[in-house]
C-alpha cells in the first residue's frame, strides 16, 4: 500500500539561526526508515513522467522501488546507468522544474521527494561500500579534456571506462569547476566532490591542475601532443557587472570573486591567508542560485544585514525554490522589484550605499516573462557596505581566440553539431555552460556524456574525420 | 540496519591526490637582491616555452595560501626555468622566499596576460621604480635585442635597495640612475629625470614605466604633457588571472578592462590611477593583521 501522504518525508535541516553562523551541510539528507517512506510515496504510475523530466532520463521508479525494498546499493547501480554524479545531482538538480515538477503525487499535493532520495542513495552508497574501481583495459588511444566541471569530468569518466587515457586540463589548482569554486561547502560538501574525483583517478584519468589551455598549450598543440580527440568543458566563467556608477568600489565583487574567496580559497578559515571584506550590511544583486549561494555566503561571514536585490518577482527567479525558501528561513531580505542605479563610496572609495528603483511588471519581454519597467520617482537608498553583482555569466574567450576556426555564437558560446557536440574543428568537441552559457549541472553532465560518444566514434572512424 | 561485510577499504586519495596532480614546480635557482628582494628561478618548462616580455605567472606557496600574480622576469627553454623576482613584503612573498633550491612552489600557472607590444620602436625611455625595474628589465632587453634604441632609468629610495644594475646596463644605451635621498646616482625622481631629458631635447617614441603606481601616474601626467605615447603595467590585486573574477579590474579611458585579460599593460594617459590606488590598499587593513601573525621559518627552528 503506497503512502498516500500529501507532504514528502521532511529533510532534516540544521536550524536557521544556527546554520547561518557555520559552514557546515545545511541539509542533513534522510535515515533508511525515512528514505523507504517515502519511496513508499511513489505509486509507481504508468507513464512515469519523472524519467522524461530528467535531462539524462535516471529510471526514476526503478530506483525508488528499490529504496522501498532497501536494496540500496542495487538503487545506487540503477541511477549509475544514466547519471554519475547521483550524490551532487541530488543535492543542486532543480527537480521542481525536472523530474518533481512532472511527478503524479504532484498534482495532489507535493510530489515525491526524488532529489532527497538521489541524494540519499548516493550517500549511502558512499558510506557503505568501499569497492575499489578496477580501469578498463588499454585501447592505445589518448583524448584530452580541457575544463575539469561536471561536463568535463563526465566526459573523461566515460572515455576512461572506454580505455582511453584521458588527460584533464584545469586552470584552476583544483578540479571540480564550479562545484567548487562556485557553489559552497554548506550546500555541496567539498568531499563529496573529491570522493567523485578520486573514482576518475582511479579509472585512470590523469588530472593536470594549473594548466591553462590556450595560453600554456593551445588546442592545436595538444593535437601535435598526441591527443586524438579535444574535449572542451571550460564554462561560462566571465562575470557580467551592471555598469552603472560606482561599480569599483572598494568591495563591489562579482559573485564570482565572492565566492571564490570564500569556497576556494576559505577565507571563511581564519588560518588561509586569502582576505574578504568584513561586511556590516550586504546587497546581492541577482535572483539565481548563485546570488542565493552569495547572500547565505556573506551573513554566515557575519554580515546583520543582508539584501537580494531582484528586479523582477520572486515568481521569476531562477533559484532553486529550495535556496529561496533557506535564504529567508537563515534572514536574508529580499528585494524584489528592485533596480540598482548606483552606488555610492566614501573619500577612501568604499561602498558606503547604493541608490535602486522601485520596478513593476509590464509586457511579456523575448523569455515570455513580463518586463521590469522603472516606477518614476520611486528612487531610494539602501545603506550597505558591500555589494555583490550576481547577475550572469558569459564564456571565457580565452580558447576561442587561441583556436582558429572555431565557431561561436553572439553570446560567446561554442557551436556544436547537435547530435555529436562536435564544434566547427574536426576532432574538437565541448559541452556544459562554454557552448550554453551558465546553466546547470545536470545539462553539462549530459553533454559531457553525448560528446564522450561521439568522441569514442569519432577516434574509431565512425564519424568520418571528413564528414 | 544494513552492513555490508565484503570490502577492502577504499583507497581515498584526499590531500595525496591533490598533489599527485600537480607538476613538481622546483626552486633552482636563489638569490638575495637587496634586503628585501629575492630572485629565484622555478622549474617550470611549459611556461618558460611560452613566456614572453610582459606576461605574468601566479603562484601559491602552499595550501592555505594566497593566489599572488608575479611578472616573468626571464625564462630559459633548454634549462625550463622561469626566472622571478619579488618583493617579500606580504606573507606569501615571504614564505616564498623563505623555500630552498630543491623545495617546491606548491602551484605556479601562467603565462598570464598579454605580452608587450614591443616592435617597430625607434626609441625607448624604460623607467622603473623599485622593483618595477625587475618587471621593466625582460622588456628593456626585448626592445634592445630587436634594435630599439633604449635608455633606462631606475630609481630607487636609497643605495641599499638598488638592484639589476649591471643588468640594465648591458641592455640600454644610456643608464640613469637616482635615489630618493641622493646616496647613489642624482638625487631626486625619476620622473625629475625623465623630465629633465626631454626639455634637454632628447625625443622618445615610447615611454614604458613600471613601478608604485604613485609614480606611474606622474610618469604619465608628465609624458602627456609632452604627447609622449606612455605604457605602464598593472599590477592589481587577482586572483584567477584568466578573467574569471574581475577583482583585477580597473578604469581605462572609461570602461572597465581586466587587469589580467586585458593588460597588464595599458595606456598610461588613459588609466585612471587614483582609483587603481584606492583598490589596490582594499585589503591593507587585514592584511596587516596576518602579516603580524606570520612566523619567519627560521624564528620558529
Ligand atoms: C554559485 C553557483 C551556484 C550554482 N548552483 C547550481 C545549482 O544549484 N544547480 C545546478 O544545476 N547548477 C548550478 N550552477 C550552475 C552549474 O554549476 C554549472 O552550470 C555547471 O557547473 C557547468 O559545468 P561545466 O562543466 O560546463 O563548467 P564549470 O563547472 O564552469 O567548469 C569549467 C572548468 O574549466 C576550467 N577552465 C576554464 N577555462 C580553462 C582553460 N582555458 N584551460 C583549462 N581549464 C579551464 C575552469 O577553471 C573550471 O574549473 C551554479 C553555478 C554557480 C556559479
Ligand atoms: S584576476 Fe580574476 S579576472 Fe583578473
Amino acid at each position: 500500500m503506497p503512502n498516500m501522504s500529501k507532504t514528502k518525508v521532511p529533510m532534516p535541516v540544521q536550524e536557521p539561526d544556527v546554520r547561518n553562523r557555520n559552514f557546515s551541510e545545511v541539509a542533513l539528507g534522510y535515515t533508511e526508515d525515512m528514505a523507504v517512506e517515502e519511496a513508499e510515496r511513489c505509486i509507481n504510475c504508468k507513464h512515469k513522467p519523472c524519467v522524461a523530466g530528467c535531462p539524462v532520463n535516471v529510471a526514476i521508479p526503478e530506483f525508488i522501488a528499490l529504496v522501498h525494498e532497501r536494496k540500496f546499493e542495487e538503487a545506487y547501480y540503477k541511477i549509475l546507468e544514466t547519471n554519475a554524479l547521483p550524490a551532487v545531482c541530488g543535492r543542486v538538480c532543480p527537480q521542481e522544474s525536472q523530474c518533481e515538477q512532472v511527478c503524479v503525487r504532484g498534482k495532489l499535493g507535493e510530489p515525491v521527494g526524488i532529489g532527497h532520495l538521489e541524494r540519499f542513495v548516493a550517500d549511502w552508497y558512499m558510506k557503505n561500500v568501499h569497492k575499489l574501481i578496477k580501469p578498463a583495459a588499454p585501447n592505445g588511444h589518448k583524448a584530452a579534456v580541457v575544463g575539469s566541471g561536471p561536463a568535463g569530468l563526465i566526459c573523461a569518466a566515460d572515455l576512461a571506462k572506454l580505455g582511453y587515457d584521458v588527460t584533464v586540463f584545469e586552470a584552476f589548482h583544483a578540479t571540480g569547476g564550479v562545484l567548487v569554486y562556485g557553489i559552497p561547502e554548506f550546500r555541496l560538501p567539498k568531499n563529496i566532490v573529491n570522493h567523485e574525483i578520486d573514482n576518475l583517478r582511479e579509472l585512470g584519468v590523469k588530472l593536470k591542475t594549473n594548466m591553462i589551455i590556450g595560453r600554456a598549450f593551445t588546442i592545436d598543440e595538444l593535437f601535435e601532443q598526441g591527443y586524438e580527440a579535444v574535449f572542451i568543458g571550460t564554462g561560462a566563467g566571465l562575470p557580467s557587472f551592471m555598469n552603472i556608477p560606482g561599480e569599483n568600489f572598494n568591495a563591489v565583487y562579482s559573485a564570482n570573486e565572492y565566492l571564490t574567496r570564500v569556497n576556494l580559497m576559505r577565507s571563511y578559515d581564519e588560518t588561509y591567508d586569502t582576505p574578504i571584506m568584513k561586511s556590516r550590511a550586504v546587497a546581492v544583486i541577482g535572483g539565481g542560485n548563485v546570488a542565493m549561494d552569495a547572500a547565505r555566503c556573506a551573513k554566515r561571514l557575519g554580515a546583520e544585514t543582508v539584501y537580494i536585490v531582484y528586479r523582477r518577482s520572486e515568481v521569476e527567479m531562477p533559484a532553486r525554490i529550495e535556496e529561496v525558501h533557506h535564504a529567508k528561513e537563515e534572514g536574508i531580505i529580499f528585494k524584489t522589484l528592485t533596480n540598482p542605479v548606483r552606488i555610492t563610496g566614501n573619500e577612501r572609495g568604499y561602498v558606503n550605499g547604493m541608490e535602486c528603483v522601485e520596478m513593476e511588471l509590464g509586457e511579456p519581454d523575448a523569455s515570455g516573462r513580463r518586463r521590469p519597467v522603472e516606477k518614476k520617482g520611486s528612487e531610494f537608498m539602501m545603506d550597505v557596505d558591500t555589494v555583490i553583482v550576481a547577475i550572469g555569466t558569459s564564456p571565457n574567450p580565452l580558447i576561442r581566440t587561441t583556436t582558429p576556426g572555431l565557431e561561436t555564437n553572439k553570446y560567446g558560446g561554442l557551436v556544436v553539431e547537435d547530435t555529436t557536440n562536435m564544434t566547427s574543428r574536426k576532432g574538437v568537441f565541448a559541452g556544459g555552460d562554454a557552448v550554453t552559457g551558465a546553466a546547470t549541472v545536470i545539462l553539462a553532465m549530459g553533454a559531457g556524456k553525448k560528446a564522450a560518444k561521439a568522441m569514442d566514434e569519432y577516434i574509431r572512424g565512425v564519424i568520418p574525420a571528413d564528414s | 540496519m544494513v552492513t555490508i561485510t565484503s570490502v577492502a577499504p577504499r583507497r581515498f586519495f584526499g590531500m595525496e591526490g591533490f598533489k599527485l596532480d600537480r607538476q613538481m614546480f622546483e626552486v633552482m635557482t636563489k638569490e638575495t637582491l637587496n634586503s628585501m628582494t629575492k630572485r629565484m628561478q622555478v622549474y617550470a618548462p611549459h611556461i618558460a616555452n611560452k613566456a614572453r616580455p610582459g606576461q605574468f605567472i601566479i603562484f601559491r606557496v602552499n595550501e592555505k595560501g594566497e593566489r599572488i600574480p608575479l611578472t616573468v622576469a626571464d625564462t630559459d627553454k633548454d634549462t625550463g626555468a622561469v626566472t622571478i623576482i619579488f618583493q617579500e613584503v606580504g606573507k606569501s612573498t615571504k614564505e616564498l622566499g623563505e623555500l630552498e633550491i630543491g623545495e617546491t612552489v606548491l602551484d605556479f600557472v601562467g603565462p598570464l596576460g598579454k605580452p608587450s607590444e614591443l616592435d617597430r620602436i625607434g626609441r625607448a625611455a624604460v623607467v622603473g621604480g623599485g622593483l618595477g625595474c625587475a618587471i621593466a628589465f625582460p622588456q628593456a632587453k626585448y626592445l634592445f635585442n630587436s634594435g630599439t634604441q633604449v635608455d633606462i632609468i631606475a630609481g630607487f629610495r636609497t643605495k641599499d635597495l638598488v638592484i639589476l644594475e649591471d643588468d640594465m646596463k648591458a641592455v640600454s644605451q644610456n643608464f640613469y640612475m637616482c635615489t630618493d635621498d641622493g646616496t647613489y646616482g642624482t638625487k631626486g625622481l625619476v620622473t625629475d629625470v625623465l623630465r629633465g631629458l626631454i626639455e634637454s631635447g632628447e625625443k622618445y617614441d615610447k615611454v614604458l614605466v613600471v613601478g608604485p603606481l604613485p609614480m606611474m601616474k606622474f610618469v604619465s601626467l608628465l609624458t602627456k604633457e609632452f604627447g609622449i605615447s606612455t605604457i605602464v603595467s598593472m599590477n592589481t590585486i587577482m586572483i584567477d588571472g584568466t578573467g574569471m573574477c574581475g577583482g583585477c579590474r580597473l578604469t581605462v579611458g572609461g570602461e572597465t578592462k581586466f587587469a589580467c585579460v586585458d593588460g597588464p599593460e595599458f595606456d598610461g594617459h588613459l588609466v585612471d590611477f587614483d582609483e587603481a590606488i584606492r583598490r589596490s590598499g582594499m585589503y591593507k587593513d587585514i592584511e596587516g593583521e596576518k602579516n603580524a601573525q606570520h612566523v619567519c621559518r627560521l624564528e620558529k627552528m
